[in-house]
């Protein structure tokens, strides 16, 4: 066991994974001797070399790209992106040829590539620094899209991701790289892609969130625990999700709310309450509640916490769901 | 104060066999007779399976078709210096490059039906499905390259581009990319003079695309794209030097696209007909007879052969397209992962249920 934040976790996972596949190669900007804007490849480069951890020209689509083609020829790259909102110029490569290539090759030629990102916004960062725009990749088939919360996950996940088949968009909560330290395990684990986590048992209601604001969903729900039993799930995977802990949670309290960074319309946590109403609105005595950001683009550092789903916004949603 | 040039840059042109079919011996490419022969009856192949896909598109048997006419001797040229194994990455006017390089013509008329299965590539062959987007198969291009670079697994990819693909990010990114890490890769820009209306003029202030390697560190080259011998020969040099761990190569085979855009395009609202008579004196096809001729290689006699040869071949490849069993509708859900996502399985059912 070691104390570890989620950066170190992200750099442990990479090192098991660099260690245990030799068709594991990192690329990304400045990930090398720099060690990654964020320092997530510290050491990776002296450890393992400038054949597997290598610093690439500026160019996000080129990255993208580049990893397109190296996966189909046998490598696994992972790719770093130094911060969400430059996925943007990767876009095209990751719908119009990563998330398509098992399926228009009819199964011939795959693409198992991850590419990460820290997203999410709460540290200050400069604007298009801090996206959170998982229902963008969560909408593109071909794709799988996981957004840990914990040192502990970040590093299962990520190994998960690694191994995983298909390409996958690894979003890291940037709000809590350092926020959260805990007892990480040196020796391999994964957690399996597409399985939620109940982080908080409770019988109220249930609350679905998943990155950085898991944490501050569950400081958030402590404070009126005396008032109201919240079950919390950490959704963990974007896609796929797990529905059946959705689903069993929500039979069970009957009422819920979907907390997240993004804008809401067409954020997911619209595609959450499409899933309740199909597959559980008889046991719903409240409608499902929505605390997200807001159809805005988000605040530059001095107003972002107007945006981001405060602990007042939250415990907020809780009553409009309790007192319905 | 210093003043002084830092670099100057040549770029090299090549014709091997020029338009009346005299060759420069001084620059013929080691080809056996064998060889020729194979080059030519590639290129009337291509040719004649070309026309014969045109005119399905004319009548309703396929859907859209890009016709690579004038285009034959870049592809088959090309091609025919690759090993099976090296990574093919061709984009919707290579069908030239994918029938010398084993893609059942069948495969292709099934694709422009409208059927996935015809981008899959023979066991013995890397050919990547064909790129619809514009110069995006140039970074994928690139990546294979590299990867094989950083595995030392031999192989080289070729990748198949427009004049128009060089204005695009993907391409600089992967020129770049290539230049930098020395990748096993060649770029082969078929420089048709068009990009849909757009000439090449209006495409880049570059004199001529090949230059454009210079700016990444890498040798670029024009060669006569309507010459089949010129095209073998660079692209050979190209291969052979990827191969070696020597780096990339950006080939510009300056050529002609004698038909429309595609068959939803009408070139006669942009461009002068004369023009194209002038580039039909350049036939690729017609000065490699002539020099064949010449060399006693050729006669009547070959010449219908091949031709009948190759009419036979698209016949018999239009017969089994026609006879192809539809595709099963479940591989649409069934070849987007590797194992179905949990949402997925569930509208699977839903699809299979509205089937019943």
């Amino acid at each position: 066991m070691v104390l570890a934040n989620a950066v170190t976790a992200v750099t442990m996972a990479l090192r098991g994974e660099l260690k245990r596949d030799k068709s594991v190669v990192l690329i990304g900007e400045d990930i090398g001797l720099n060690g990654g804007v964020f320092r997530s490849t510290d050491g990776l480069f002296k450890e393992f070399g400038k054949d597997r951890v290598i610093d690439t020209p500026l160019s996000e689509l080129g990255i993208a790209g580049a990893a397109v083609g190296m996966a189909v020829n046998g490598m696994k790259p992972v790719a770093e992106i130094q911060f969400s909102g430059f996925l943007y110029a990767s876009f095209d490569q990751l719908v119009s040829h990563a998330g398509r290539i098992r399926g228009r090759s009819r199964g011939r030629f795959t693409c198992p590539m991850v590419i990460r990102a820290p997203a999410g916004g709460g540290i200050r960062a400069l604007e298009l620094h801090c996206e959170c725009n998982e229902a963008l990749f969560a909408h593109t088939p071909g794709l799988k899209v996981v957004y840990p919360s914990t040192p502990y996950d970040v590093k299962g996940l990520l190994a998960a991701a690694i191994r995983d088949p298909d390409p996958v968009v690894f979003l890291e909560p940037m709000r809590i790289y350092r926020a959260i330290k805990e007892e990480v395990p040196e020796e391999d684990y994964v957690i399996p892609l597409g399985k939620a986590n109940v982080v908080r048992e409770g019988t109220d209601m249930t609350i679905i969130t998943w990155g950085a604001l898991v944490k501050y969903t569950l400081e958030a729900v402590e404070k009126i625990k005396d008032k109201v039993n919240v079950e919390v799930i950490d959704l963990r995977t974007i896609y796929p999700f797990d529905v059946e802990a959705i689903i069993a949670s929500v039979k069970k309290t009957g009422r819920a709310m979907v907390v997240h960074e993004a804008p809401r319309t067409s954020g997911f946590g619209a595609e959450i309450v499409a899933q309740i109403n199909e597959k559980a609105l008889d046991s719903m005595e409240a409608p499902v509640v929505r605390v997200t950001g807001y159809d805005t683009v988000l605040p530059f550092a001095n107003l972002e916490n107007e945006y981001i789903p405060s602990e007042k916004r939250i415990i907020a949603g809780i009553h409009k769901v309790m007192d319905y | 104060m210093v003043k002084k040039v830092l670099k100057t840059f040549e770029i090299d042109y090549l014709q091997v066999l020029d338009e009346h079919g005299k060759v420069d011996e001084s620059l013929m490419p080691k080809v056996t007779d064998d060889d020729l022969k194979k080059l030519y009856e590639n290129m009337i192949l291509v040719r004649t399976f070309d026309k014969k896909a045109f005119s399905l598109q004319r009548q309703g048997r396929i859907g859209t078709y890009l016709e690579v006419r004038g285009q034959e001797a870049s592809q088959v040229g090309s091609t025919y210096a690759m090993k099976d194994k090296d990574w093919l990455f061709p984009m919707y006017r290579s069908t030239g490059a994918l029938i010398v390089r084993g893609q059942p013509m069948t495969r292709m008329l099934q694709y422009w039906g409208g059927d996935e299965r015809g981008l899959i590539s023979p066991d013995e062959f890397n050919n990547f499905p064909i790129a619809i987007p514009v110069g995006t198969q140039a970074l994928h291009a690139l990546g294979a390259g590299w990867a094989s670079k950083l595995t030392g697994d031999g192989l080289v990819s070729v990748v198949y581009l427009g004049d128009g693909a060089t204005s695009k990010e993907d391409f600089m990114s992967a020129m770049n990319f290539a230049g930098v890490y020395n990748a096993a890769t060649v770029f082969i820009v078929e420089n048709n003079q068009f990009a849909i209306s757009t000439h090449r003029d209006e495409q880049t202030g570059s004199e001529t695309i090949a230059q454009k390697a210079i700016a990444f560190g890498f040798e670029g080259i024009q060669v006569d794209g309507n010459d089949v011998l010129a095209v073998y020969k660079v692209t050979k040099d190209a291969v052979d030097k990827a191969r070696r761990g020597d780096g990339p190569t950006l080939i510009e085979c300056y050529t002609y696209r004698m038909g429309d855009h595609s068959t939803s395009d009408d070139a006669a609202r942009y461009r002068d007909q004369k023009e194209v008579e002038e580039w039909a004196k350049k036939d690729p096809i017609d000065r490699m007879e002539k020099f064949m001729t010449e060399k006693g290689l050729l006669d009547d006699t070959y010449k219908d052969k091949v031709q009948a040869d190759s009419t036979a071949a698209v016949k018999e490849a239009i017969d089994a397209y026609e006879k192809v069993e539809p595709a099963n509708p479940e591989d649409i859900f069934t070849y987007m992962y590797a194992e179905m996502p949990t949402q997925l399985k569930e509208q699977f059912e839903e699809y299979k249920e509205s089937k019943k």
